[in-house]
């Protein structure tokens, strides 16, 4: 069976508000990912474009994209599923190279998200729910993960101080990310104070259990085995790819204390790669809310159902610990530009499995594993990579 | 010739409704006779709520409605004090999950419940009830049962 590598990551600075546009911002995750990967342009045979619309008005944003990046004729592919687009962009340019009828396929992610305001952009992410059943009761992104951090305290125990430590963890590391929207340390007091991180959102979650929207793009070069070998001194393996989708209503689901989508796409991309959870030595899960980093962790099984809480109790989950995650400061710290996100926790893995990831470098990972979620848990991809 | 009106009559449901034009517009109608209604397939006798008016494994369309009565449990639930646009002026208000055993219902908890976060307990009695919305709009909420 001929593998499939990553032979070039790249990502712009996660930032609060991006001064260009939308072709602009895709120029920076694409000039750094030719410049990792050390290639021109006419090697890649198509791309992948992906984004969550209505953040900006250009409709069918592939075409202008490929067109700025000088990447015609190739054919492009716009692919959307909310926060996760661009794990499952790379999910298609997995399957064109796999398949032979692409070489070489570059999976670009972008938004720009500060053209909006919050409650507008709450507003927007909150129709990519069931808008006809739901969106008409005053739904939005933090109260549908609040729903489950309710369940999840109720069936467990856990307490909003458990969150707390998540959020903490993420400030450890994102003020080292120097592409990071939030580079500031997070501590305990800080979620004391009332008008900020303490100021509830939607009971139980606070404003530091939420992460920031930001305007970012990331970039992926995948090629075939033959081509990674030839072009790519260090080209990272894809070892397993699964994916998921689960009901878009609430009512439709038969559990809130975890997301059915992280644990059947666990389970395939477990499964393709012939590991277990504890083969894993580092890992990027979806942690748009404190809480939904607290469910991926046992959704994937690095703690029990209910173990999550220990988990980051006992710092299992930092750099030093047993199953380090997101130790580049996660959505919460890096910054959250949906269509960009996905790429970016693959980028974080490839540079940690190369042994290229500076201040937050895990010691010697072999395996590493990137969860990414669209909409509440409405889509899962998850992606096991390898150095072998 | 007349011209044929469109049917918008989901248009009146919620704070904001996003659409109006639906299979399952005579849920509106159920709602403002006080009645919260799902549908069942009359072939494979399937429930659903939210309504459908289609049945994926029965290829069918013949639905028949049936009313949501009785207690359900309660799943979950959040009280947002931050509303996106349209809904600011509903602020605090309660979104929660209520199990009836063949079906699960979203929906608002009653205002009339003053302080939702002490008051409420996952896995207590609720029920729903039909009402009107701040701003005249139909909806259903939960009561304690």
């Amino acid at each position: 069976m001929s593998k499939v590598g990553i032979i070039g990551v790249g990502q712009s600075s996660f930032v609060r508000s991006y001064p260009g546009s939308i072709r602009e911002l895709a120029f920076e995750a694409y000039s750094d990912a030719m410049r990792d990967a050390q290639i021109t342009n006419d090697l890649i045979d198509a791309t992948v474009i992906c984004s969550s619309p209505e953040y900006d008005k250009q409709r069918s944003p592939a075409g202008v994209v490929a067109e700025y990046l000088g990447l015609n004729p190739q054919p492009t592919f716009y692919v959307e599923t909310l926060c996760s687009s661009s794990s499952t962009g790379l999910k298609l340019a997995y399957s064109l190279v796999k398949s032979g009828l692409h070489s070489c396929v570059m999976v670009l992610g972008f938004q720009i998200m500060s053209q909006l305001t919050s409650a507008e952009s709450q507003e927007r992410m909150g129709r990519g729910a069931d808008i006809q059943w739901e969106s008409p009761f005053g739904t939005m992104m933090p109260a549908y993960y609040a729903l489950h951090a309710q369940a999840h305290f109720a069936k467990y125990g856990t307490t909003p101080d458990d969150l707390a430590l998540i959020r903490i963890k993420s400030g450890t590391y994102g003020q080292l990310n120097e592409r990071a929207v939030f580079r500031k340390e997070v501590t305990p007091d800080m979620f004391a104070d009332k008008d900020g991180f303490g100021s509830p959102v939607s009971s139980p979650l606070r404003v530091g259990d939420c992460c920031a929207n930001a305007d970012g793009s990331s970039c992926i070069i995948v090629a075939s085995e033959e081509k990674a070998k030839a072009l790519c001194k260090k080209p990272v393996w894809i070892l397993g790819i699964g994916s998921a989708s689960a009901p878009v209503n609430m009512a439709g689901r038969d559990q809130y204390s975890g997301l059915l989508v992280g644990i059947e796409s666990g389970k395939q991309a477990y499964k393709m790669a012939g590991i277990t959870p504890k083969h894993v030595d580092v890992a990027e899960v979806h942690d748009c809310f404190t809480i939904a980093e607290m469910m991926a962790t046992e959704n994937l099984g690095f703690a029990e159902p209910g173990g999550g809480a220990e988990l980051i109790r006992a710092k299992e989950t930092y750099k030093e610990g047993s199953i380090p995650v997101n130790v580049d400061g996660g959505l919460l710290s890096k910054g959250h530009p949906i269509g960009a996100t996905g790429g970016s926790q693959v980028r974080t893995i490839v540079l940690q499995l190369r042994g290229e990831a500076g201040a937050i470098q895990v010691k010697d990972p072999t395996i590493g594993l990137v969860h990414n979620i669209g909409g509440v848990g409405l889509y899962g991809n998850v992606t096991i990579l390898g150095r072998e | 010739m007349a011209k044929q009106e469109i049917d918008r009559r989901f248009n009146k449901f919620g704070t904001v409704s996003f659409m109006g034009v639906s299979k399952t517009n005579d849920f509106i109608d159920y709602l403002e006779q006080g009645k919260v209604m799902g549908t069942r397939c009359k072939t494979c006798g399937k429930t659903f709520f939210p309504p459908r008016a289609d049945c994926f494994h029965s290829l069918t369309s013949g639905m028949e409605w049936f009313e949501v009565s009785g207690a359900g449990t309660l799943q979950t639930f959040s009280t947002l004090r931050y509303a996106p646009v349209g809904f600011e002026g509903d602020l605090p208000y309660t979104i929660a999950v209520v199990d009836y055993g063949d079906y699960k219902v979203f929906g608002r908890i009653d205002k009339a419940i003053a302080s939702p976060d002490d008051e409420l307990k996952v896995g207590m009695k609720m029920k729903a009830m039909a009402g009107k919305t701040a701003n005249g709009q139909s909806t259903y909420f939960f009561q304690k049962a």
